[in-house]
């Protein structure tokens, strides 16, 4: 080699290329968590820390299940709306107080709990089967499925707010154990079991391989209609399973609760750098959108901000997000 | 320094490399290329994959911009750093991959990107048809510019797309590989086409792996070697012997591969698959072919003829509308591309694109496929790497290692990855669509040695070309496919290409 400075600089850029939308979310979270430490003394303790944990616990087991969507370049709209309805489903098993005008169909906790777990898989097979049998875009259907579980949730509770879950739920979704909050051990639970499926398992190459390209993977023997059919199931159940936790720890159940959760873990997930385009990031990613996130939400907190300048902070930094994700997407395939 | 043709008193080139270099982090790609393109001139540019030629024409038509060396349009220095540069230069580009628009009317394929106004401020509808039918009359055309594009042949749409680079006003025209979609009718019209631009003092840059075509339409034809420019001369003092043995530096072995060949269908071997009267409703019309272990089944025809339905057919991928496939004797119908593998049947597709993944390593594109012969459950990423380092040796895959990107390799690399792919275990039926399109000379033999090495080891296998020589080269057996029927079939004796192009 005459010329080795180019080509060190030439292996810096194309490993910066490379790894531009893992770096970029750590900077930003870094960048956000300085920033609060020093505006607010309040900010860096333990106590916050595990108050942002808990905060962002539910979002990120939605978070979970939408990494895999978004891995295979597909979308679900449906989380907040789907969360919502089997929170609903959950109370609708449950014996509620007297006072509580639904016409609901009690059950013992388990069963209840087994029910609902499957309604929220029946809602992920719904959604597959629009997308990969009718070939329906998942933008379009999830809208519609979105739509379909807002009716189920209102026709659950017509209006009324039901109060009671089954204990376990209560427990996980507002418990704790030796002072950890519950749904952070679930949660990290399900981050964890998700980095394993996509990092270690074939069906997890297989999920990497059909989002990063379709065609190819297809033509490689992948079921890709199994696959997609399959990522949109799994988000259903993640979804599911937070929204029963999340009634749990709102201590109520009614429509129109989690509104927030749909731009909160897509933004997680994007934020956190998996492409938009398929094929590109993971739970890592996911996990560091999630923090992102949350000092963002609860910084903003801590530094007393004009609460309605915090809702365009926050499509501010997911713009930003959007920007360098599709950025480098660009970088890595022209290079 | 000037150029070496100003100092010998010789018109001034249109266009001008001179010590050109470029490389891809510490892969040198083109090394002090010196190149001149005159007025009213046709350069042929031919080479082997990799050798070159499109890095050269990229750094000319603006897409790689950090390059040492000095380009001169018209005697002026240029550096271009967008193509739109380029293009604003003068220099247009048709590639390979049309850039058309399917849905839009040809009159609007032509004016793309530069509707002229009316005074309204709004697209003047009643000019650009006119404009784009004299446009396309004075190549000697006659296309009805209100036409939808998607609807025409596709040698229509690349005619319509040249159109557009000249009316753009590109003094300088590259042609990627123009001739590779077009039957033998449209290629004379193409040429037809060139002559007249030509004959208006463009010039025109003509990259073809057809050594036929380049050696008919060239007036100067440049040869690319290994990332250098070995040759140019003149197309009257050349042969194609002479072209051979420059691209490929050793002798031209093989020249005549292809032209004819001696077929050695044996009624003995064991019918493997078989395909009974298929139609698909669309291109493929009661189709019968029947492939047996160990023997090459070639099926020939015209780009568009049903050789990419009926390969996607028989991999599952297409659903039969009639008719149906028997497997072992079996009938069979796959619901999946991944039930036909199960079933011991392999593809690979004509377009690289659509089988490899550019942005992920090398052992990833090769194990895709055998993952569930790996482990049931879990990845063992070790065991796909040695097994990919296997095949990177036995197919002499020219590469740094079995992590880097797919993308980084040349295309004739990438070809043997998407082979290697169902290399590990033996498949029962492989189905080859142009196994060898759009390679160079080199890494066509690989292929073919490969291909030819898994027949001798009992694999029945399809092989679908628009490319006689491929066919030739490969087959045991013929079925000559014409508008998606079964024209001809030809399974001993000699044959020649003239026999397949009267049959298609």
């Amino acid at each position: 080699m005459t010329t080795p400075t180019p080509v060190v600089a030439g292996k810096l850029k194309s490993v910066l290329t490379d790894q531009l939308r893992n770096i970029a979310p750590v900077f930003t979270l870094l960048a956000l968590v300085t920033f609060f430490s020093v505006a607010a003394p309040s900010f860096l303790t333990v106590d916050n820390f595990m108050n942002i944990m808990a905060q962002v616990s539910i979002i990120a087991i939605i978070a979970v299940g939408l990494t895999f969507v978004i891995l295979t370049a597909e979308i679900d709209l449906s989380v907040a709306a789907i969360a919502n309805a089997i929170g609903i489903t959950v109370a609708y098993f449950t014996v509620q107080p007297d006072y509580v005008n639904i016409a609901n169909l009690p059950m013992p906790g388990v069963i209840a709990i087994v029910l609902t777990v499957l309604a929220a898989f029946a809602f992920g097979l719904v959604t597959a089967f629009g997308v990969t049998w009718v070939g329906i875009p998942s933008f379009i259907m999830t809208l519609a499925m979105m739509q379909i579980a807002n009716g189920v949730s209102a026709l659950l509770v017509r209006g009324q707010i039901a109060y009671k879950f089954p204990d376990l739920v209560t427990t996980l979704g507002a418990g704790d154990l030796f002072g950890v909050r519950w749904t952070i051990i679930v949660a990290v639970l399900f981050l964890a079991v998700g980095y394993f499926v996509l990092k270690y398992t074939r069906y997890g190459r297989y999920v990497y391989m059909t989002g990063g390209n379709r065609e190819a993977a297809e033509y490689s023997g992948v079921n890709v209609k199994f696959i997609i059919g399959s990522v949109m199931v799994i988000c259903a159940v993640c979804t599911g399973i937070a929204g029963m936790l999340s009634v749990a720890y709102y201590g109520s159940a009614q429509q129109n609760q989690f509104d927030t959760y749909l731009l909160d873990a897509i933004a997680a997930v994007v934020v956190g750098g998996t492409s938009l385009f398929g094929g590109r990031g993971g739970i890592p990613n996911t996990i560091i959108g999630l923090l992102v996130l949350g000092v963002l939400n609860n910084g903003l907190d801590h530094v007393q901000i004009d609460s309605f300048l915090k809702i365009l902070i926050r499509g501010l930094i997911l713009l930003a997000a959007l920007t360098i994700n599709v950025y480098a997407q660009r970088l890595k395939e022209n290079n | 320094m000037r150029t070496q043709s100003e100092s010998r008193g010789e018109p001034s080139p249109l266009l001008e490399l001179s010590a050109v270099s470029k490389s891809f982090g510490g892969v040198v790609a083109i090394e002090n290329v010196d190149f001149q393109l005159y007025a009213g001139e046709i350069h042929g540019l031919v080479g082997e994959n990799g050798a070159g030629k499109s890095t050269s024409m990229k750094i000319i038509a603006g897409v790689h911009s950090d390059y040492e060396g000095q380009m001169y349009v018209q005697g002026q220095p240029v550096h271009f750093k967008s193509a739109r540069e380029a293009l604003a230069a003068g220099i247009g580009m048709v590639h390979q991959e049309l850039s058309t628009c399917p849905d839009l009317t040809v009159a609007e394929n032509v004016f793309l990107g530069q509707q002229p106004l009316n005074r309204f401020g709004t697209i003047d509808w009643a000019f650009i048809n006119h404009e784009a039918k004299r446009l396309i009359a004075s190549l000697g055309l006659d296309i009805d510019p209100t036409a939808t594009m998607g609807a025409l042949p596709v040698g229509i749409q690349q005619l319509v797309e040249l159109s557009r680079v000249l009316f753009s006003g590109a003094r300088i025209i590259i042609l990627d590989e123009p001739t590779s979609a077009l039957s033998p009718p449209e290629v004379k019209r193409l040429f037809d086409v060139l002559r007249k631009i030509k004959a208006d003092g463009r010039g025109i840059i003509f990259i073809s792996h057809f050594l036929d075509d380049v050696l008919e339409i060239s007036d100067t034809i440049t040869v690319f070697r290994n990332g250098h420019k070995v040759a140019t001369d003149p197309t009257a003092s050349l042969t194609k012997d002479d072209m051979i043995s420059n691209m490929i530096g050793r002798g031209s072995i093989g020249m005549h591969m292809g032209e004819s060949a001696d077929l050695k269908g044996d009624d003995a071997k064991p019918i493997v698959f078989e395909a009974e009267a298929i139609s698909d409703g669309k291109q493929l019309r009661d189709v019968s072919l029947k492939l047996r272990a160990g023997e090459i089944t070639g099926v020939y025809g015209f780009m568009g003829c049903g050789q990419i339905e009926l390969a996607r057919a028989a991999f599952g991928k297409i659903h039969l509308h009639k008719g149906r496939f028997m497997l072992d004797g079996q009938e069979i119908s796959f619901r999946s591309t991944a039930a036909a593998k199960r079933h011991g049947m392999a593809f690979v597709p004509e377009n690289r694109s659509m089988m490899l993944f550019r942005t992920e390593p090398i052992y990833k594109n090769v194990s895709i496929a055998i993952l569930d012969r790996i482990h049931r459950l879990l990845l063992k990423p070790g065991t796909e790497r040695s097994i990919t380092k296997t095949h990177i040796d036995d197919l002499q895959i020219k590469t740094q290692g079995t992590d880097m990107d797919l993308g980084s390799l040349s295309g004739g690399n990438q070809q043997k990855v998407a082979l290697a792919k169902w290399l590990t275990h033996l498949p029962r039926v492989l189905i080859l669509s142009e196994p060898t399109r759009g390679m160079d000379v080199g890494a066509k033999e690989d292929v073919i040695r490969i291909v030819k090495g898994l027949r001798d080891r009992g694999v029945a296998i399809l092989v679908l070309s628009s490319e006689p020589e491929t066919i030739l080269t490969l087959a045991d057996r013929v079925t000559v496919l014409r508008k998606g029927v079964v024209a001809k079939e030809f399974n001993s004796g000699t044959i020649h290409k003239a026999d397949l192009l009267s049959a298609a």
